[in-house]
């Protein structure tokens, strides 16, 4: 790997600025070694859910004693067996394992539901070997006797809890819906965070117009997505100048890496492209970035990055336009 | 010390039989699964035996293939062992000639258990180890759940001392099921006993190339008999041999064993000989009646065979002059039940003046109490004693039965305490750890027990408790308690649940009221009950408390700590930190969350604890007698006493002399189990019929009628919801309405899963919703009412082969006792509304004999002309053979009837006799009705034809009627026990249909691996995921060429079920349908069953498909009926937790098997698609002849 890339996030040394986001391909320990074989600088494990790590053993305990002590004929219906390797245990062996096997570093990733779930997930994440964390705060704020400031309180009381109790980076993965990001951005540092990722993708309901049933479903991201962290990581830059930020939505080519380090991510990544492309496709777009670098002449990402951010942008209130007029300009029908 | 622990007579007998044995061949059945379950699951675990091997632990297709596996692992040289019961004893009786014929080492362990004859009865009895009796097996009787543990050892210590096997039994569920506390024999114990000479003599007896020798021998008249008697002097060393070991046991553990013990006064002159656990509740009676100052006492018998004459008659007190003998086991015919004869001779042999009776007690685990003790030794002190009698019944019919004497009692000793709840509330579970707690935590004997009914959805249980200082001895049923706690508040208005309380109890309720309210709300019943036994009652919301931490229903653990904080076993806190550290014992290796939600429930359950003052007597709720007034007087007489819990009552009198009963029963039990009924919206049905289709208890009915019908109910049909029928299939005007039965949808919801129609307003409005019961139960109990007094259609007006026009059809099973949602009753109720009038059923054991035919009521039933399906149940092993049985004789009755019709034509009439004869298809209903007309007509006539052959013929009647014999079972008898029978059969021929209702796995014992089993599936016996494919039934089957074969699943495509019934019943032939059946041992959410159904189909796991045979040249018999897969097999197996358990356990193995199983799939589907275009046909004998002219032609 050339030193052209390397980079810092969350205080770590990488060798390159793009890092595979949480996805399938994070989930096992074949193609994590597939993706640090391609040249990713760090890797995102898919996250932790505390309800879904919680539930699991409710629903298999419901299921494996129904029936039991109902006739005298069959005390149960299941064999007495050991659930050794539960949705959390085998959560924590992939953090466990990859640490050990990845020279590249592990970041783990938490989605709490409980105060004391986000600092105990939290803490055992790292315990198995997780280098930092990214938290996954999202819920869907449809309790109207919540207010905005409420629910932002209380993510960044989670936040400072999280970071009090760990000893390693925390970046905190923001929603876009939020209604003074900047402001917000700002907050979840000053509680204690490393980092941004902006921004999170959510699984948005679908509807099964045979069943009609709500159905949910994750789509890969397409690359018009990039825009949006794109200009949030620009804005931001200045106003966060030693918080790690990280752009992730979109990203499908060395350009859009590219994109993304010149708005003044200080990592890049992918998720739907090495989805689609495979582990492999890392080297692509690393190959894609230096040659555009070497188009542009640019020594290291160092040297790019954050060149587009907003205070060194040439039109700085770009960024804050909503450029309709422009858009609309350029439709030619 | 010893180390102590509370387990049940099965596991302390498999504690032992697994660590002294190289193989265990085993077979699952009631009550003796545990043992072969605990082995196997030990072995699984890699424990070992006593030599460091893990024991080979495997299931055989039935007890016949298990004693033939012991008798080989045996010959061998190893030492080998099993565990049965009942029927399965007899199927190894074979086996069990062989192997003591060979003077060959063996135990089994058996939970002895009634054998089937006028009924099944999976409860305990002697008949089993007594059918055993001629064997040359020794026998050893354990009395109790230590002797179970310490008689196992005995009986494996001294059948390698003297090479005569083992039967070490004790008594099925009173002792395999009492849970106690007992001293555990250590490994240093068994090697005491087990001597290594004696292993490795037996080993040195194996068959080896190295020192061949010839076993097994067929022997003339010349020497048989010699060879026969030359094993006598190895049987006469068997007494001393066992009372040495009891000795060398005794000196170890300071348990003092005889062969035959005597316990009372020394100078009795009355006695009862007993075996088995009836020894506990004589023990105490005798000590009361001691205490009394009677000269009585008992004699326990402890080795059977060979039998001890000798200790018996040391054993007795010189003062004794007369003998009472207590059989648990019915010889019709016999001048005496065997033990009694046994000790009849052994005193008259020794020539002493004793009078010898013997009576039957605890048949199928009637109860025996120290109130029967005594009774017997009463009798023995009349004038007369009678010879021979019955305690524990009332027998009116041969006066057989001794007086019990009410007032009787023996003196109580500790707490007893009684737990009354539903078997889905996991009260048996926290029962158990109650026993455990006290019994491994404290210096107390604990003993817990559990009463089960015969339901497998809204099952009552009943939990008894001792626990106190000294020994417990009691084997029977709690009737004076201590503490009485009821989980469920509808039980109080359901059955007397404090009557077992004495005065001064404690009561513990679980009320889902707030606490001002609780005593309000008993019924009248029970507050009267409450004021007169001055009762301390407590309440708790236990399923708010659960509910709030996150546990749903689990209410035991509330109630646990309430129990123990109430009963002052232990202080409060220590109670507390034990039963939290039992619940971390028990589910910490099912998952952190569950341990600490239950560790939540357990901090706040005191809390929520009140007490509940008592209060004036003015509730204006009362206990439900529900019971219609229409019911039958069979059902009012004797099912409703059933139904009350109090069929203990009934007379001999009352009940059927032969086993047959009437059906149509369980319409009369109203059992209201659900919390939700489906509540249907006419406006927005579109006549589908899948609502009623899929129902497990013909609980949503559909009936299509004319306006003048309802009419004629007046109000009650203006009240009945109802639409205009949709289509042409049925007269214009024709109305149509779907009803919920409300007192016996037990609210599955599987209706509401697979409805497809919703409200174009408002999505989740369905055409049937799931509705509070308590709203709706009024509203619908009249239109239930009104919709029964509708009209059945006219089966000859209405398409039998859809969907629609099958649910228009009356059903005639309905409302049976299986667990909600199951998914082998659609395919029943099925079958009656297309052949419920005219079919025949063997049903196999199982499940479906369960919920079919275990009393107190049946779900099979009958239309309003009183015809519907005649049923009856043989065994598990046979079900084929006797449905093959059945067939064989209505065709040689409809033989002779046609035969006599031709000989008394001049005397019946031409036409009657010939349009009799011009026999009408069973499924065409204009004919078969004229043909029920004609026979009837025929009926008339004969009176008149005096001649002995007209009396036949009245006889043969019925037979001159179409009939359909329907043989039944699950996948247990089909692809294991009864595939040999069910092989002969389809190569017979015969003109018998098949149902094989395949939940691929033994659902009725508990979830064991059969061979329909899916590889990657975690079962009993396959607790590591069944390695092995699915055997394909169907296709072996097809080889047969003449055979219908069809594979069906109700969920995913109910046209294709419904028309492969009707084919398979039209094919003149074997016919075999397999039917795909959700059960609770899939470990899936029941209502979304025929979901699962649905995704079995389109992930290829279930093809459906069709192979009708046909004499037609080039045919193509077989037809693949689903599409080709349309979802990856992991989608259907990640949804089900009987394959998603293995990632849980054994990742590795789940990657591997689950490839291998999506393999399975592929290969078959491409084998099922070439199978499309075979082409083949059935030989006839037309096309025979043409072949043979054809070659003859030059």
């Amino acid at each position: 790997m050339t030193d052209r890339l390397r980079s810092r996030y969350l205080g770590l040394d990488l060798a390159s600025p793009l890092v595979a986001s949480p996805s399938p391909l994070t989930g096992s320990l074949d193609s994590l070694l597939r993706l640090e074989d391609a040249g990713v600088g760090a890797v995102v494990l898919p996250s932790l859910f505390e309800e879904e790590v919680e539930g699991e053993p409710l629903l298999l305990l419901e299921r494996m004693e129904a029936g039991a002590g109902v006739v005298g004929e069959a005390a149960e219906y299941f064999p007495d067996v050991d659930l050794d390797h539960l949705g959390l245990d085998r959560h924590l062996v992939l953090v466990q394992e990859a640490a050990s096997r990845l020279s590249v570093p592990v970041v783990a990733s938490l989605n709490g539901t409980s105060p004391g779930g986000w600092v105990r997930y939290a803490r055992e994440l790292v315990d198995a070997g997780a280098r930092a964390l990214e938290l996954n705060m999202y819920d869907v704020a449809a309790d109207p006797a919540r207010s905005s400031a409420d629910v932002e309180g209380a993510y960044l009381t989670l936040v400072a809890e999280v970071c009090r109790s760990v000893d390693v980076p925390v970046a905190v993965k923001l929603s876009p819906y939020v209604t003074s990001l900047a402001h917000f951005a700002r907050e979840v540092v000053g509680a204690g965070a490393a980092g941004l990722v902006l921004f999170n993708r959510f699984y948005q309901p679908d509807l099964d117009l045979v069943t009609l049933d709500v159905t949910a479903r994750l789509e890969l991201s397409r690359r018009g997505e990039l825009r949006l962290p794109l200009r949030w990581i620009a804005i931001l830059r200045p106003q966060l100048t030693s918080t790690s930020l990280a752009l992730t939505s979109g990203v499908a080519s060395g350009a859009d890496v590219a994109k993304g380090l010149l708005a003044g991510a200080d990592v890049v990544m992918s998720t739907s492209e090495l989805l689609r492309s495979g582990p492999g496709r890392a080297r692509g777009l690393l190959d894609e970035l230096l040659a555009w670098m070497d188009e542009g002449e640019y020594a290291d990402v160092d040297e790019l990055r954050g060149s587009v951010a907003q205070h060194a942008a040439s039109d700085p209130t770009a960024y804050e336009r909503a450029q309709y007029q422009r858009v609309l300009a350029s439709w030619h029908g | 010390m010893p180390q102590s622990r509370c387990v049940d007579g099965n596991e302390a007998a498999a504690l032992v039989a697994h660590r002294l044995s190289d193989v265990c061949a085993i077979y699952p059945i009631t009550p003796a699964s545990p043992m072969g379950e605990l082995a196997d699951a030990w072995s699984a675990a890699g424990r070992p035996n006593l030599w460091g091997s893990v024991p080979r632990v495997i299931e055989m297709q039935s007890e016949a293939g298990a004693a033939g596996a012991l008798h080989g692992a045996l010959t061998a040289g190893s030492l080998a062992t099993t565990f049965t019961a009942s029927q399965g004893l007899l199927l190894m009786l074979p086996n069990l000639y062989k192997i003591a014929g060979e003077l060959t080492p063996a135990v089994v362990h058996v939970a002895a258990r009634a054998l089937a004859t006028h009924a099944l009865s999976i409860f305990g009895d002697h008949s089993d180890v007594m059918a055993a009796r001629g064997t040359g097996w020794a026998m050893l009787c354990a009395s109790s759940v230590q002797e179970c543990h310490d008689f196992a050892l005995l009986s494996h210590a001294t059948t390698l001392r003297t090479r005569v096997p083992f039967l070490h039994f004790f008594d099925g569920f009173r002792t395999s099921h009492e849970v106690a506390r007992i001293d555990l024999l250590d490994d240093d114990d068994l090697r005491a006993l087990v001597r290594d000479d004696d292993v490795l003599a037996h080993r040195a007896r194996g068959l080896t190339a190295e020192r061949p020798v010839l076993r097994g021998t067929a022997q003339n008249p010349d020497v048989f008999f010699q060879a026969r008697e030359a094993a006598n002097p190895f049987y006469d060393a068997v007494p001393d041999a066992v009372q040495a070991a009891m000795d060398q046991l005794a000196e170890r553990t300071g348990r003092a064993y005889r062969l035959v013990e005597y316990h009372g006064a020394q100078d009795a002159e009355r006695v009862v000989v007993v075996m088995g656990s009836a020894a506990g509740a004589l023990t105490e009676a005798v000590d009361a009646l001691v205490a009394a100052g009677e000269r009585v006492g008992v004699v326990t018998v402890r080795l059977y065979r060979p039998f001890p004459t000798a200790a018996l008659l040391a054993a007795l007190p010189g003062t004794v002059r007369r003998i009472a003998v207590l059989d648990r086991v019915k010889e019709p015919g016999a001048p005496a039940e065997p033990l009694h004869l046994d000790v009849a001779l052994a005193v008259l042999g020794a020539g002493l003046p004793v009078t010898v009776t013997g009576g039957r007690y605890g048949l199928g685990s009637k109860e025996f109490t120290p109130r029967d003790a005594a009774a017997v030794l009463s009798e023995l002190g009349g004038d007369e004693p009678r010879p021979r009698f019955t305690v524990g019944i009332v027998d009116d019919v041969t006066g057989l039965s001794l007086d019990r004497d009410p007032a009787f009692t023996v003196p109580a000793t500790g707490t007893q305490a009684v737990f009354f709840g539903l078997g889905s509330d996991g009260t048996v579970g926290a029962t158990k750890s109650s026993v455990k707690i006290i019994g491994e935590s404290t210096d107390l004997h604990a003993q817990g027990y559990f009463v089960y009914d015969s339901k497998k959805s809204g099952s009552v249980t009943v939990s008894h408790l001792r626990f106190g200082p000294d020994p417990i001895r009691s084997s029977y049923l709690i009737e004076a308690a201590d503490f009485v706690a009821c989980h469920q508040f509808s039980l109080l208005e359901r059955m007397p649940v404090l009557d077992v309380a004495r005065p001064g109890a404690t009561v513990l309720l679980n009320a889902p009221f707030p606490a001002d309210q609780v005593w309000g709300r008993l019924p009248r019943e029970v507050q009267q009950q409450a004021v007169d036994k001055d009762l301390r009652i407590y309440a708790v919301d236990a399923r708010a408390v659960a509910r709030d931490v996150g546990l749903g229903n689990r209410i035991n653990t509330v109630m646990q700590p309430c129990f123990f904080a109430l009963c002052g076993v232990l202080p409060a806190d220590e109670a507390i930190t034990l039963v939290k550290a039992s619940v971390a014992k028990t589910y910490g290796r099912r998952g952190r969350s569950v341990v600490e939600r239950n560790h939540a429930a357990i901090d706040r359950a005191l809390d929520a604890m009140h007490e509940v003052p008592l209060g004036p007597v003015t509730s204006g709720t009362t206990m439900r007698h529900d019971l219609p007034a229409a019911a039958p007087a069979f059902v009012r007489d004797v099912t409703a006493v059933m139904l009350e819990g109090r069929g203990d009552l009934l007379p001999v009198s009352a009940l059927p002399v032969d086993g047959s009963f009437p059906t149509a029963t369980a319409r009369w039990e109203k059992r209201q189990l659900a919390d939700e009924i489906p509540i249907w919206d006419p406006s927005l049905c579109i006549d589908c019929g899948k609502c009623a289709i899929v129902c497990p208890h013909a609980a949503i009915r559909m009936k299509a009628y004319s306006a003048d019908d309802l009419a004629a109910l007046g109000a009650a049909g203006e009240a009945l919801p109802h639409k205009a029928v949709v289509g042409r299939d049925l007269p214009v005007g024709s109305l149509l309405t779907v009803q919920v039965a409300p007192d016996d949808c037990t609210g599955c919801g599987v209706c509401v899963d697979v409805c497809p129609a919703r409200s174009k307003t408002v999505a989740k409005h369905k055409v049937i919703d799931l509705l509070p019961a308590a709203e709706h139960r009024d509203e619908e109990r009249p239109h239930y009412e009104a919709f029964l007094a509708l009209p059945e259609i006219d089966r000859s007006l209405v398409r039998h082969d859809t969907v629609k026009g099958s649910q228009l059809l009356q059903p005639l099973f309905e409302f049976s006792g299986a667990c909600s949602g199951c998914g082998e009753t659609p395919y029943l109720k099925l079958l009656t509304q297309l052949f419920g009038d005219r079919m025949v059923v063997a049903n196999a054991t199982g499940c479906s004999s369960i919920y079919g035919g275990n009393l107190p009521t049946t779900p099979w039933s009958v239309d309003a002309a009183g015809r519907g399906p005649a049923w009856s149940n043989s065994l598990f092993e046979d079900n084929a053979e006797f449905g093959l049985g059945m067939r064989l004789a209505l065709d040689s009755r409809r033989a002779e009837a046609r035969s006599l019709l031709s000989d008394l034509a001049p005397a019946i009439g031409g036409e009657l006799v010939a349009a009799l004869l011009d026999e009408p298809d069973l499924q065409d209903e204009a004919a078969m009705t004229r043909q029920r007309e004609l026979v009837g007509r025929l009926r008339a006539v004969l009176p008149r034809v005096q001649t002995p052959d007209g009396e036949r013929l009245t006889s043969l009647a019925d037979a001159l009627i179409p009939s359909s014999t329907w043989i039944v079972g699950g996948d247990g008898w089909a692809y294991d026990i009864g595939f040999g029978g069910l092989d002969h059969v389809l190569s017979s021929g015969a003109n018998v249909n098949i149902l094989v209702l395949d939940t691929e796995v033994y659902s009725n014992t508990g979830g064991q691996a059969s061979k329909s089993t899916p590889r990657g599936a975690t079962a009993k016996f396959a607790s590591n995921g069944k390695g092995t494919r699915k055997k394909d039934l169907g296709l072996l089957a097809q080889a047969y060429g003449d055979v219908y074969v069809a594979q069906i699943a109700l969920g995913a495509n109910e046209t294709q079920a419904v028309r492969s019934l009707l084919e398979a019943a039209a094919h003149d032939g074997p016919s075999l349908v397999i039917a795909y059946s959700t059960c609770i041992a899939h470990g899936i959410e029941m209502s979304t069953s025929m979901s699962h159904q649905k995704q079995a189909v389109a992930s290829g796991y279930w093809p459906l498909y069709r192979y009708h045979p046909s004499p037609e040249s080039g045919a193509h018999p077989f037809s693949l009926d689903s599409k080709a897969p349309t979802i990856p097999l992991a989608e259907f197996m990640e949804s089900e937790t009987r394959f998603a358990v293995l990632a849980r356990t054994d990742p590795a193995r789940a990657s591997e098997l689950d490839l291998l199983a999506q393999a399975d799939v592929d290969e078959r589907w491409h084998y099922y698609e070439q199978l499309g275009g075979v082409e083949r046909s059935v030989p006839t004998q037309d096309a025979a002849g043409d072949h043979v002219e054809g070659t003859e032609e030059p």
